[in-house]
């Protein structure tokens, strides 16, 4: 099996490439939940869903005649209502409860959103072809489909406005104020409940502009959103909350990590390998963190 | 004669029973025996010790894997029966069919204690929400990585050994699954009962309550959390053998590791029913199997649509659970001694 690697050592660049513009998907996800988990304290176990969901509709243009690419300007803007009518909904009655309850409510939303994407595009993997032909690299031994290259600088600029945003804007401010210390934004005069539902929105936004991305240079399935839930959530915890330039570099590690893993393994054991490593980052956290008992000396 | 006896031989009458007043509905009731042991097994870890797991369902999975392969692994090649698929190439005699059933099912208890006691180290050393994702984790690579092994039919699963012909009628296999699982569920509900009283379910209760102070206390908290967790693993691995049984069919992601199902379907019903007390996963397993062949019979084809607004109503709205909603109604019947001097100055003061 690791003889593997050196038998043919240019498929490990083509599976370190694939890797690292899969990566910058992942991260501008994580991203989104790190941003939602730092200001309201949940966890959004739909955030594979509002994925899947915004790349649903980057397909049902390419259905409509409509280039998908612009499914990356479309999308934000419909998932960012989704995003603040689920907030207006449901999340507002768990923000102020504890974690376990938006686990759980949360996964009622993935359930419901798997179900009603299911009826509305049916059960097949489906892809949005975009045409944009591949970038042949080192001597045409490694392939590089344009729409993984256009998807990859989306996410780099979107996510770099969104950096500018949140320093230089009045609302990113108040996000920012609020992630802080909620009650001491309140008393300055910050409308939590609105900053909230923005953030949650936003999040939602760019769940949409990955998922766009997504559905031009891999597949969507309904119920393929949970391993994009569980990839944010350790890109998250690997890199901290509000740390962009370590959720970027994980991301891409965990890109990496995945291809290597899909060609190493075998693509059956690819989402077990991603969700056996966040297991093993856990536990390694877990040992690394713990207190040791010492006697006093 | 109290009404506390009157109740439990009430139960004890139905369930032995069950089978003859309900024989159409056999099968129901043995699953439903099944839900009440995964929400009370659940309710060990999630309500009464504090931890909120998903990865119980790994116990069940192993269990089911476990007890239907060695029962076919004792009498033939486990490879070859997965190869046949459901030509039924291979018969097990009556004898054999329930040496194996019995070894089958014991292993299936053992073995999941086992895997419990020694990831639970591990494991159990996480707090908080990182235990709830790393365990829901858990139990999906377990289903991914059981859909990727030959031997055990890879992802299209494997058949369990039917019921041997020529044994009692046509009716008696799914007695005798009904009488497994109402021993099962009452083994379980005796156990955890008599557990909870004893030094063991106060320490669970104190490492809810506050982990730190406990330990500093003099308790060891992760002996009490590790042996926890192996008691919910022998009961839920138990259940899952028998599962196998009653569906007759393994796969690896829809059954055996259910995780977006059967996993969340035993926090849910300890929810509902009202979690850390002793009654309410089994009223909220009662309940949960009602509105759900409900959903499935009025509902069909939205039925996981009726079934995640029910997740979203039962935690938003209802959290504390049917025992929780009686208990502030009647706090007298639990025990609590209600000062009425108290409650009229705090009326007084709204």
């Amino acid at each position: 099996m690791d003889l593997l690697i050196f038998q043919a050592p240019i498929l490990m660049v083509q599976a370190s490439m694939d890797g690292i513009l899969l990566g910058i998907l992942f991260a501008l996800i994580a991203y989104g939940m790190a941003l939602q988990w730092g200001v309201m304290n949940i966890i959004n176990i739909a955030q594979g869903e509002l994925v899947i969901m915004g790349g649903y509709i980057a397909y049902f243009m390419y259905l409509s005649g409509i280039h998908p690419a612009f499914g990356v300007i479309v999308s934000p803007i419909i998932m960012y209502c989704v995003g603040w009518g689920m907030y207006k909904l449901v999340i507002n009655k768990v923000v102020d409860k504890d974690l376990f309850t938006s686990i759980l409510a949360t996964f009622g939303i993935s359930i419901l959103a798997q179900q009603l994407m299911n009826f509305a595009f049916g059960a097949d993997v489906v892809v949005a072809q975009s045409n944009f032909g591949t970038t042949m690299l080192f001597n045409n031994s490694v392939t590089l489909p344009n729409a993984k290259i256009f998807s990859g600088a989306v996410c780099v600029i979107s996510a770099i406005i969104l950096v500018i945003y949140m320093k230089k804007s009045k609302l990113g401010r108040a996000i920012r104020a609020t992630a802080q210390n909620a009650r001491a934004a309140k008393i300055l005069g910050v409308d939590t409940e609105k900053v909230y539902a923005a953030t949650f929105g936003i999040n939602a936004a760019l769940c949409g502009i990955a998922g766009a991305c997504i559905a031009i240079t891999f597949t969507l399935h309904p119920y393929t959103g949970l391993p994009y839930t569980v990839r944010s959530f350790m890109i998250v915890i690997i890199a901290g909350l509000g740390n962009l330039p370590a959720v970027a570099i994980s991301g891409m590690g965990l890109g990496v990590f995945e291809e290597w893993s899909d060609y190493l393994l075998g693509t059956e054991f690819r989402i077990a390998a991603v969700f056996s490593l966040l297991v093993i980052i856990l536990v390694y956290r877990r040992f690394k963190l713990a207190r040791k008992r010492e006697y006093l000396k | 004669m109290n009404k506390n006896t009157l109740l439990y031989a009430g139960l004890i009458i139905f369930g032995l029973a069950g089978a003859f007043i309900f024989p159409a509905y056999k099968l129901q009731l043995s699953f439903l025996y099944i839900l009440i042991v995964l929400a009370m097994t659940w309710d060990v870890q999630g309500g009464q010790m504090g931890y909120n797991t998903f990865g119980n369902i790994l116990f069940f999975g192993i269990g089911m894997y476990v007890a239907s392969s060695t029962q076919i692994a004792m009498f033939f090649s486990l490879a070859e029966w997965t190869d046949a698929g459901g030509e039924k190439t291979f018969v097990h005699t009556i004898p054999q069919f329930f040496q194996g059933f019995g070894v089958g099912i014991l292993l299936a208890g053992i073995i999941p204690t086992i895997i419990a006691g020694v990831i639970g180290y591990g494991i159990l050393g996480l707090r908080g929400h990182y235990f709830a994702i790393c365990t829901l984790a858990l139990g999906i690579a377990a289903g991914e990585l059981a859909g990727g092994i030959e031997i055990i039919g890879a992802g299209q699963g494997m058949t369990v050994p039917v019921w041997p012909k020529g044994f009692g009628s046509n009716a008696s296999s799914s007695q005798f699954l009904y009488y497994l699982s109402f021993i099962l569920a009452l083994v379980t509900f005796v156990t955890l009962k008599w557990a909870y009283s004893t030094r063991f379910g106060l320490v669970l209760n104190a490492i809810r309550d506050n982990e730190d102070k406990a330990e500093a206390m003099g308790i060891h908290t992760m002996r009490y959390k590790i042996i926890g967790w192996m008691v919910s693993a022998f009961f839920v691995g138990i259940a899952g053998g028998l599962m196998g049984h009653i569906n007759g069919y393994i796969e690896p992601t829809e059954i055996a590791f259910a995780g977006p199902t059967f996993g969340v379907f035993m926090v849910l019903m300890a929810i509902l029913g009202g979690k850390g007390t002793l009654w309410g996963p089994l009223v909220g397993a009662t309940l949960f199997h009602l509105f759900k062949e409900g959903f499935w019979t009025y509902f069909l084809g939205w039925q996981y649509v009726a079934l995640g607004v029910l997740i979203i109503v039962i935690v938003v709205y209802f959290p504390e659970g049917v025992m929780g909603w009686l208990r502030e109604k009647y706090p007298e019947r639990f025990g609590e001694v209600v000062d009425e001097a108290d409650l009229k100055a705090q009326v007084e003061l709204k």
